[in-house]
């Protein structure tokens, strides 16, 4: 007898768990680059940014997920920065945002 | 003749107006409900933001009160307040030519959160306790334990509308930088996170040592509110929350949970000020004349303000402000008798 199919499904998660989350490459990253411990999600580095007035890119998030240990598609995401800077020039911490475009391109290259 | 005024706790605020009226040649006396003067204080270990040991700062008051041979009365609740004096629970009046009110503020009591579980599960402790647990000079678990993993919680008791507190209390954000600071000298491999709605730095260095707590001891921050807390079967606590900053749910579990308690009004200020003709803020506060010129003074000629009485406040603040309520007594009582000195 066929299944019928009501539509209801096992949604993943959408919830950031820390207990599974694999957070060593998050201190790393934070090891080699602790001002961006300073950041005070104020979104000037989004708001500024070139390319996320262009698409759906947005820089602060995603330095924030990654910091939770969510890395996940957040390599092909960094992929759409165009490292024009504008991000570091108005960032009130004072953090090298642009630098650390490079780091996280450098340390997430795998997953 | 001299000039007698009562004052009407012997915390920080009521001893250092103390000493403030005794230069000036008035006559203090403190009347403290407590066995011992020094108020919130005595339960502290380190002040923020310098870290100094908060006996550093009460000892030279208390031995200068000593020394001065302020007349205090300790042990010995006020329940009437008047412009010429204070009516004791035993009944007896001490009659005076002004009266300062100096009665701080009430801790909030962290069970009213059951959703925190304070009370019910054995490593969710406050800030006061943790504070204690310092001053004991061993911080652990309930089994005896180094915890690995330790959540803050901010605006416990503050700003929350179900539990009738509107107000921010004002010390908490900083006193959880300071906090975290201490935790990771102490544990420096474990991972502290401080979960808050807005961080309020209002005072000098205070911003800098929140960038301090995050650059220097890789404190991690973030934005949202712990919803609730469960203890799991090996006496971890379970916690969730939003972390508003990417938009998506958050748990985790961590070995201990600090609930930051906030500053409220002192339940019996209603009935102080009821029969005294005072009246108080909409957060329970004593209500001062005015927000700029009139800060420590009442609406009732005769009764004066120090401290935390009035609205929350840093231990510097309340120090400061005892000196300006000292001033106006002075202002007050020169101008009712003027043939005085
Ligand atoms: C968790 C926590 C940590 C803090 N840490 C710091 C810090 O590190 N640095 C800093 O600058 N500030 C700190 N503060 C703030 C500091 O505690 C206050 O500024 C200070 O206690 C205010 O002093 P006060 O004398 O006005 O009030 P209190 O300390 O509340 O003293 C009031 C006194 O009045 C007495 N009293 C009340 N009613 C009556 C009555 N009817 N009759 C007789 N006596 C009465 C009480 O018994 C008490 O002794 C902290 C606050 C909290 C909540
Ligand atoms: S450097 Fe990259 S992240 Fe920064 S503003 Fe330019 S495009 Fe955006
Ligand atoms: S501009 Fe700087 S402080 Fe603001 S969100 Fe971006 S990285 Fe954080
Ligand atoms: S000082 Fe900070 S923790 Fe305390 S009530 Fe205000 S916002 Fe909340």
């Amino acid at each position: 007898m066929a299944v019928t199919n009501f539509g209801y499904g096992i949604n993943r998660p959408r919830a950031i768990d820390l207990d599974t989350n694999d957070l060593r490459k998050s201190r790393d990253i934070i090891a080699e680059m602790p001002e961006l411990q300073t950041c005070i999600g104020c979104g000037s580095c989004t708001a500024s940014c070139t390319a996320g007035n262009l698409t759906d890119f947005n820089f602060r998030k995603l330095h924030t997920s990654v910091r939770r240990g969510e890395y996940k598609g957040a390599y092909e995401e960094i992929g759409k920065c165009m490292l024009c800077g504008k991000c570091r020039l108005v960032c009130p911490r004072g953090i090298n945002t642009r630098g650390l475009v490079m780091l996280l391109k450098r340390k997430l290259g795998d997953f | 003749m001299v000039k007698r005024v009562v004052i009407v706790g012997g915390g920080a605020a009521g001893m250092q107006t103390a000493l403030e009226l005794k230069s000036r040649g008035i006559e203090p006396m403190i009347v403290e409900r407590d066995i011992e003067l020094g108020g919130k204080v005595r339960g502290w270990h380190k002040l923020f933001p310098s870290f100094t040991p908060a006996g550093d700062v009460l000892k030279p008051i208390a031995e200068r009160i000593k020394a001065e041979r302020i007349r205090c009365f300790l042990g010995q609740d006020v329940v009437g307040i008047a412009s010429d004096g204070v009516t004791l629970r035993s009944g007896e009046r001490i009659l005076a030519d002004a009266v300062v009110i100096a009665t701080g503020f009430t801790l909030f009591d962290a069970h009213r959160k059951q959703e925190y579980g304070y009370g019910l599960y054995d490593n969710v402790i406050t800030s006061v306790d943790l504070e204690r647990m310092m001053n004991g000079g061993k911080v652990m678990l309930a089994d005896g334990s180094e915890p690995r993993r330790i959540a803050i919680l901010h605006c416990v008791g503050s700003r929350d509308e179900k539990v009738g507190q509107r107000h921010c209390s004002k010390v908490c954000c900083i006193t959880g930088v300071k906090q975290a600071i201490e935790l990771k000298q102490l544990f420096p491999t474990a991972d502290v996170f401080n979960f808050y709605m807005d961080i309020r730095m209002f005072g000098p260095g205070y911003e800098e040592l929140y960038r301090e707590a995050q650059e220097k001891y890789n404190v991690h921050f973030v934005r949202g509110r712990i919803s609730e807390a469960a203890e799991t079967i090996n006496k971890r606590i379970q916690i969730k929350a939003e972390d508003t900053l990417t938009g998506r749910p958050l748990r985790m579990t961590v070995d201990m949970l600090v609930l930051l308690v906030g500053m409220n009004a002192n339940y019996e200020n209603g009935d102080l000020a009821a029969k005294s003709g005072l009246s108080l803020a909409p957060n329970g506060y004593f209500m001062a004349q005015n927000s700029f010129l009139g800060t420590v003074c009442s609406e009732c000629e005769g009764i004066f303000f120090a401290g935390a009485a009035t609205a929350p406040k840093s231990l510097a603040d309340t120090l400061a402000e005892a000196s300006l309520t000292a001033s106006k007594v002075d202002e007050f009582l020169r101008n009712k008798f003027p043939s005085w000195q």
